[in-house]
């Protein structure tokens, strides 16, 4: 440590070598300059990065969304806030906010499912890797080949249908054919996606209790369900919490798995669909742009109003 | 402190400086481009935007590109095939970028191509010569040539409706629904196949505008807050034949599940018995067909089931139009590629579509049209634009899927409401929209 800050300005002969008098002037300005500029530097390609793909598009949306452009036109007009006015008038363009709830309804089973597994699997079991690996797979899929794969899947004789009927279960039921159904069948698609990420997140925080815990826990004569409610839950909460406010987020702007299975037909129309739609089928690329900052604003009022009513304690189980 | 504010003062900046060039147009001039008049003043590498990545993957378009070069040698073109041709352009069209030919993106509103688009010509001089010229006429000039245009109709399997016993077409919709109802009791088929998932099929039946009541003039007339769908008109008749199909139990039982590219195979081997397209779909199914080791000829075409005058009518709708980018470098070659394709290529004819020289006969494949003495309407667009921009105010979409996905819905009980609810609900909002839509 104390040799390169010798050495270091012996680099630089300019600031060592002086001349007399004014060194004590001189010399710390433009050494702390290069100083104080060096982090700077180091973080101009990551910023720029960032500045052209998140903060301009960002603000070039927000600026569209006080326009009446089409997406097209080189002509647009200032609107002020007409484009607000009217989503916040059109009871229609929030009703999609219902399709959200059937997402929201299996990110809560989807928890559940991953917590168990989470909690199961960090217990010494047989083929624990292989387990771990099911789980996580679909995850790593990409969304569109889960669309395809499951089109066929809930297809007129499709995979569902002929695996009832090895069953017996000969179920005649058009799985896409009404928006209860097709929701419902949506839904599981996603809750089969995701589960992989949540375990993994459960299963992190669950492997970094210290093992002492646990015998401890065994030598009072704790049952599995009792370590569970005693040492894991508490010590996975704010992971749990995490996982909620992606839930709820992600519910809210579900797009790919319905976009691609159902293009938004018979009631599968989430809110990002239809703004996806507005934008690109009947151009108008203001309200929709308006429609998306409406959308960032409910995410970020959800997450504001979450952790607010349940705050990020520190865990402290030792 | 004062750092910060600089770092914050450049980036603000930057940012500016970015939505700035975003929106800065390249000064465009409206010079005509015109064809060369001896074909070696054309030179140049000339950038050709298409949709069709089918023919440009199998080498056809650079066939096409050979042959172009045996009178234009001293052009080079190169072919641009785009998956989402729409999707993509679109994006394009705000830069200068966008090829020097391309199919004019349907997003584009009719009234801003000479801002995008270099003239061809007057529309005195190209109106006879072409069909379909005043899709793309503006301020009395033209700024697109139509690559073909098609009739729209019903494709059906010959074979299992002369199985059901029908060998005349029907000539009304009553009749129509008829046949399917016998065809669904007769025989295996499924009588009609909606192609719902894929959507696009649906937005076709947008074409027979006109064919109803046999007038060119329907589209246009949908400019104003003319309620569309009021009992009698042409868009009442065509999306009730859909919704009484549909609520006929006569199409397939999983709309949702639809699969374009397995639908031609099914028409071919008679699993389903009809489908409502353009006659542009006729060479596909009969490839199809011959895949799939059944007759070919048995892939008939008729047009929509009504009649004036004892006569069958046959609206044609242009499909893409070539147009010629305003920023091009190379408008001369650009503007001879545009002629040479539409008159010299042949393209029209092989994928059995109308051509849009006017001079050029009609295709085989609409040879039971001719034979059966239907009447060929070229549909006007001089209401186009009008009409477009009341679709996307009223956010109905007369060619986009939604608003007709809902009616198979409707139709099939997975959406509640009443057609009638349903029509009076179209037409409320396309009448509102009129009244905000300046004319």
């Amino acid at each position: 440590m104390t040799e390169t800050t010798h050495t270091a300005p012996a680099k630089v002969p300019r600031a060592t070598a002086p001349p007399p008098g004014t060194a004590h002037r001189s010399s710390p300005p433009r050494g702390s300059a290069l100083r104080r500029v060096t982090p700077w530097l180091f973080l101009a390609v990551p910023l720029a990065l960032l500045v052209t793909f998140t903060y301009v598009p960002v603000g070039n949306m927000i600026y569209y969304s006080f326009t009446d452009w089409d997406g097209v036109s080189p002509d647009r007009n200032f609107t002020g806030l007409d484009n607000y006015e009217q989503i916040f008038t059109r009871p229609e363009l929030f009703r999609v906010f219902f399709v959200s709830f059937y997402y929201l309804a299996a990110s809560a089973v989807q928890i559940v499912i991953a917590l168990y597994f989470a909690t199961v699997l960090s217990f010494n079991l047989r083929f624990r890797n292989l387990f771990k690996g099911i789980l996580f797979f679909p995850y790593l899929i990409n969304g569109v080949a889960i669309g395809f794969v499951f089109l066929y899947f809930f297809q007129d004789g499709g995979t569902l249908d002929s695996v009832l009927s090895w069953f017996g279960a000969d179920s005649d039921h058009a799985w896409l054919g009404d928006p209860v159904s097709a929701n419902t069948s949506l839904a599981g698609v996603s809750v089969w996606r995701f589960t992989g990420l949540n375990f993994v997140l459960f299963l992190g925080a669950i492997q970094s209790i210290p093992a002492e815990l646990y015998e401890a826990a065994q030598l009072d004569g704790a049952t599995r369900w009792q370590q569970f409610r005693h040492i894991i839950a508490p010590s996975i909460r704010p992971v749990v919490s995490l996982s909620v406010i992606l839930a709820i987020s992600g519910s809210l702007a579900v797009f790919e798995i319905p976009y691609i299975m159902t293009g938004g037909a018979t009631g599968t129309t989430t809110f990002v669909i239809q703004t996806v739609k507005l934008a690109f089928q009947f151009n108008k690329t203001g309200l929709a742009s308006a429609a998306a900052v409406v959308l960032l604003l409910i995410i970020l009022l959800i997450t504001w109003i979450q952790r607010r009513l349940v705050p990020d304690e520190k865990v402290d189980l030792v | 402190m004062g750092k910060k504010k600089t770092l914050t003062g450049a980036l603000l900046a930057a940012a500016i400086m970015t939505v700035a060039g975003c929106s800065g147009q390249g000064a465009a001039s409206g010079e005509t481009a015109k064809a060369p008049a001896d074909p070696a003043d054309a030179s140049g590498t000339i950038k050709v935007l298409t949709h069709r990545t089918d023919l440009v993957q199998n080498g056809t378009m650079d066939k096409y590109a050979a042959e172009f070069n045996k009178t234009y040698p001293e052009v080079k073109v190169r072919f641009e095939a785009l998956t989402d041709y729409e999707g993509e352009v679109k994006i394009r069209m705000n830069t200068e970028d966008y090829g020097d030919v391309l199919m004019i993106p349907a997003a584009v509103a009719k009234n801003d191509y000479p801002k995008f688009f270099a003239p061809l010509g007057s529309t005195a001089e190209l109106g006879d010569r072409y069909r379909f010229s005043d899709k793309a006429e503006v301020g009395g000039k033209v700024y697109g040539v139509s690559t073909f245009g098609t009739a729209n109709g019903f494709l059906y399997n010959k074979a299992v409706w002369k199985k059901a016993g029908i060998t005349d077409w029907p000539a009304t919709p009553e009749e129509f629904v008829d046949d399917l109802k016998t065809i669904k009791s007769k025989t295996d088929s499924v009588p009609y196949y909606t192609n719902f998932k894929d959507g696009w099929p649906l937005t076709a039946w947008s074409n027979n505008i006109g064919s109803v009541t046999c007038d060119a003039k329907a589209n246009d007339k949908l400019a104003g807050p003319v309620s569309p769908w009021k009992r009698g008109s042409e868009l009442h008749t065509i999306d009730s034949l859909l919704h009484d199909i549909v609520e006929g139990g006569l199409s397939e039982k999983d709309p949702n599940t639809t699969n374009w590219e397995a639908s031609k195979d099914m028409i071919a081997r008679g699993k389903v018995a009809t489908m409502q397209l353009g006659s542009w779909a006729i060479t596909q199914m009969r490839a199809a067909a011959e895949k799939a080791g059944t007759d070919p000829d048995d892939i008939g075409f008729m047009p929509f089931p009504a009649r004036k005058d004892g006569k069958y009518c046959a609206v044609l709708a242009s499909d893409y139009q070539q147009a010629v980018n305003i920023h091009s470098d190379h408008k001369t070659a650009a503007r001879a590629w545009v002629d040479w394709f539409t008159e010299k290529s042949g393209f029209p004819a092989k994928e059995g579509a109308v051509p849009a020289l006017r001079s050029a006969p009609m295709p085989d494949t609409l040879e039971d049209f001719v034979d059966n003495d239907v009447n060929f309407l070229e549909r006007s667009e001089a209401e186009t634009g009008a009409v477009n921009a009341i679709d996307n105010a009223a956010e109905i979409g007369l060619n986009k899927p939604d608003y007709r996905q809902k009616l198979v819905d409707t139709a099939r009980g997975a959406q509640q409401g009443s057609l009638s609810d349903f029509f009076a609900d179209l037409d409320k909002r396309w009448n509102e929209a009129a009244g905000t839509v300046a004319p």
